[in-house]
């Protein structure tokens, strides 16, 4: 919203080759600007919004479910049976559901913001979100994979069984880097960079419609026309995107923990 | 750092976006908490112990019908011994008609012959007592014929009845003999 009203102030300086490099000052919202942010806010809403609707969904705890307690528990059971049972298995996989479950529905609902009109901001299209989670997740396989193996648990993440010791000295370096150092980083900044992306595409895509119908030549007001067809695409894409983001970070931070559970079998 | 970022926005230089706001982080950090705090602590409790609850309501019906099931197998069970009982009381029945009839048959043919084998004898002793009334009443009859045919032919020589007597006795004897002779 705020990036919208820029423009308005820059009008002056809208020229076609200008519009590419425009978009960086866009992403003006960037950071808080009062100190309390609408990503602050947004993050707040969503954990009410999470939590009101389990709650309410959960309370009745009928054996035949309302509409709304049968919501519910699909959602919970999508996570509980399709990430959590499916990849941690075994017989304490429930111990992990509720990471899962907060994971999965935090990143869900605010990454949906970026599509709801109004709020259209994906909080995670600011990285520091995505860093706190990684790192959640990050701490999590490691304390788990601790726990359950002991400081074997170093040699067992690093030193995969059953290649030759000659090349152990590159395997080695190559499993700490993936493993222990880039990990984190591109499972936060997976989840970053598409709502970035996602969001400087449509705000694009508004600023060029903007810019289209403020021209003299009747013709290129009406190529706006195609660009706001092209928007709507690209809006369909990124709330496909933005569920799918969130399932993405939620079966990773699942595999993790798996491996990290089974680190003797990998 | 906020005041830094907006001037840097506004004069159009690059700000780099893998550099996090720590503000925003914290929010994160402590809504997440939150978050994580009621899913454990409320969320995922209930649902769990709904799900443990219709588990266990389906797998007592589940019981209740397989109890229904063997108890209906079980009648099913008895009844079938009942059956399979009463059709062979009902053999057994049959066989012991079958063969008190055939001792009634018997018996009853056992009395028949005895009976007819009775009602011949008699006839025979009939017959033979008739037949032994026959020849005496004969004898006197065909003696007196005689007799008197012969006292016709030779005259009344032959009145004296005693005499007559003993002469027919005598033929007769003779006679029997003869006939005793021949049938033997």
């Amino acid at each position: 919203m705020i990036a919208l009203a820029l423009p308005a102030q820059n009008s002056g300086d809208f020229t076609p080759p200008g519009i590419n490099e425009m978009h960086l000052p866009a992403i003006l919202p960037w950071g808080a600007e009062y100190g309390f942010s609408k990503q602050m806010l947004l993050v707040l809403l969503s954990v009410v919004i999470i939590s009101a609707f389990f709650m309410l969904a959960a309370r009745k705890r009928q054996l035949v479910p309302g509409k709304l307690q049968f919501a519910g528990e699909a959602a919970y059971g999508f996570v509980r049976n399709g990430i959590a049972k499916d990849i941690i298995g075994g017989k304490d996989f429930i111990k992990y559901v509720p990471l899962l479950f907060s994971l999965f529905f935090f990143i869900l609902v605010n990454n949906i913001y970026g599509a709801i009109p109004l709020f259209q901001l994906p909080t995670f299209s600011h990285v520091g979100g995505a860093y706190v989670l990684a790192g959640i997740v990050y701490f999590t396989w490691i304390v788990i994979g601790l726990k359950k193996n002991g400081i074997r648990y170093l040699k067992l993440a690093t030193v995969p069984s059953g290649v030759p010791l000659y090349i152990l000295p590159i395997v080695v370096p190559i499993e700490i880097i993936s493993n222990f150092v880039v990990r984190p980083v591109t499972h936060s900044l997976r989840l970053f960079a598409t709502m970035l992306a996602g969001h400087l595409i449509v705000m694009i895509a508004g600023y060029g419609i903007e810019f289209l119908i403020s021209q003299e030549n009747i013709f290129l007001q009406g190529t706006s026309i195609l660009v706001l067809a092209g928007a709507i695409a690209m809006y369909m894409l990124e709330a496909l995107i933005m569920v799918l983001q969130a399932y993405v970070f939620t079966l990773l931070t699942a595999i993790y923990i798996e491996g990290a559970l089974n680190a003797d079998s990998h | 750092m906020n005041q830094l970022i907006i001037s840097a926005a506004t004069e159009g230089e690059k700000v780099n976006p893998l550099v996090p706001d720590l503000w925003e982080m914290l929010v994160v950090a402590v809504g997440f908490a939150l978050l994580m705090f009621i899913v454990v602590k409320f969320v995922v409790p209930m649902f769990e112990k709904t799900f443990a609850e219709r588990s266990e309501a389906i797998e007592g019906g589940i019981a209740k019908a397989e109890k229904a099931q063997a108890e209906a197998s079980a009648a099913l069970e008895e009844y079938k011994q009942q059956l399979t009982d009463a059709r062979a009381e009902a053999n057994r029945i049959r066989e012991e008609a079958r063969g008190e009839g055939a001792q009634i048959l018997a018996e009853l043919k056992e009395k028949a012959g005895a009976e007819a084998a009775r009602i011949t004898a008699q006839a025979h002793a009939q017959i033979d007592s008739e037949r032994q009334a026959a020849v005496v009443s004969l004898r006197a009859e065909v003696g007196t014929l005689a007799t008197t045919l012969a006292g016709r032919i030779v005259g009344e020589a032959l009145n004296d009845d005693e005499r007559s007597a003993r002469v027919v006795d005598r033929f007769l004897a003779d006679l029997e003999n003869q006939n005793a002779g021949a049938g033997k």
